[in-house]
């Protein structure tokens, strides 16, 4: 019985390298795992939600558990005690793995400037993007999972390459 | 005159414990009573149990550091009545060299957790206590960080990921 093809338009095949095809898969799956310790959470939520919908670059699967996600999102302030426990999380999560520090106050400690809160995620973790703002608005969030995706897409270094920093 | 003034619970407490009662006032209706912390024990429970003052809710206890008087800390203890609706705040001066005053968890068993947030963030020991450890600070922490002398800038190191 003969197959009836309703178009024929040449060969169904084309070129592109290994390396593209992983990153391409891999640009519009980055699955997050939030992190959200203070008010950053609100706006993570908020860009989660239907009105912004995050789901539009291909991060609408929200895992809370890190064993399946890719994005680690730290929303919020990270004080010592904590430090511990984020940095287990981050060490359960599978390759290969972002790191964003959203916030004043996981990129720098914020305005907490004391004797409990940790200056700074980088102090103890490979960040890869710092969103600016106290909070940082929704539009930022979404900007930091383009910039993933263009990381992914030029094969740009991840911070994990060249961590730990030294200065 | 400043006896009349004082109110019953002030009263009471002056009568039955004379001068281990240091001094006392009731500047804006606030019933203050600085007590020798020897018998820190005796006077909670005889606030607690005796029939005009019941203070059968112990609101809160906190250290205070005055740095540079003798004796350096200060345990206050904040009580509320809910039969007799009055309050009363209690507090006893603990040295720096034997910063260590007797648990009141003995009267009011609720008064756990809040003694070992002043030790924690005071470094005072209260003799008796079950489980005197840190509460929100975590175990490898050095130093008490709401000491007065405790350097603003002085950071901790981070510890890793425990089994």
């Amino acid at each position: 019985m003969a197959v009836t093809r309703a178009k024929d338009g040449g060969p169904g095949f084309f070129t592109t390298r290994f390396e593209a095809l992983l990153a391409w898969g891999r640009r519009f799956s980055i699955w997050p795992f939030t992190f959200a310790t203070a008010c950053c959470g609100i706006e993570v939520m908020g860009a989660f939600g239907t009105h912004y919908d995050i789901a539009r670059f291909g991060a609408e699967v929200i895992r809370f558990s890190p064993r399946q996600a890719d994005m680690l999102l730290v929303a919020g302030t990270i004080n010592y005690k904590m430090a511990p426990v984020l940095q287990r999380i981050h060490d359960q999560m599978l390759e290969p793995k972002w790191v964003v520090a959203m916030g004043a106050c996981a990129s720098s400690g914020g305005f907490y400037n004391n004797y409990t809160v940790v200056q700074g995620i980088d102090k103890f973790l490979p960040v890869d993007i710092y969103i600016p703002g106290c909070p940082p608005i929704p539009e930022q969030i979404i900007d930091s999972i383009v910039l993933i995706q263009k990381m992914i897409d030029t094969g740009a270094p991840r911070a994990r390459d060249r961590w730990p920093i030294k200065i | 005159m400043a006896e009349e003034r004082n109110s019953i619970v002030l009263q009471k407490l002056t009568g039955r414990f004379g001068s281990d009662v240091v001094a006392t006032h009731s500047d804006f209706g606030d019933d203050t009573a600085l007590v020798r912390r020897e018998r820190i024990v005796e006077i909670c429970t005889f606030l607690r149990d005796d029939p005009d003052l019941r203070f059968d809710f112990a609101m809160d206890l906190t250290g205070v550091d005055y740095l540079g008087e003798e004796p350096r800390f200060e345990v206050v203890y904040h009580l509320y009545s809910l039969e007799k609706k009055h309050r009363v705040r209690v507090k006893a001066r603990v040295p720096e060299e034997d910063p260590v005053i007797d648990s009141v968890i003995p009267v009011w068993v609720g008064m756990d957790w809040f003694e070992r947030e002043a030790y924690d963030m005071y470094g005072i020991l209260f003799r008796g206590h079950p489980n005197l450890k840190r509460i929100l600070l975590y175990e490898q922490f050095e130093g008490y960080p709401l000491r007065k002398d405790y350097p603003k800038a002085r950071r901790q190191p981070t510890v890793g990921p425990q089994e």
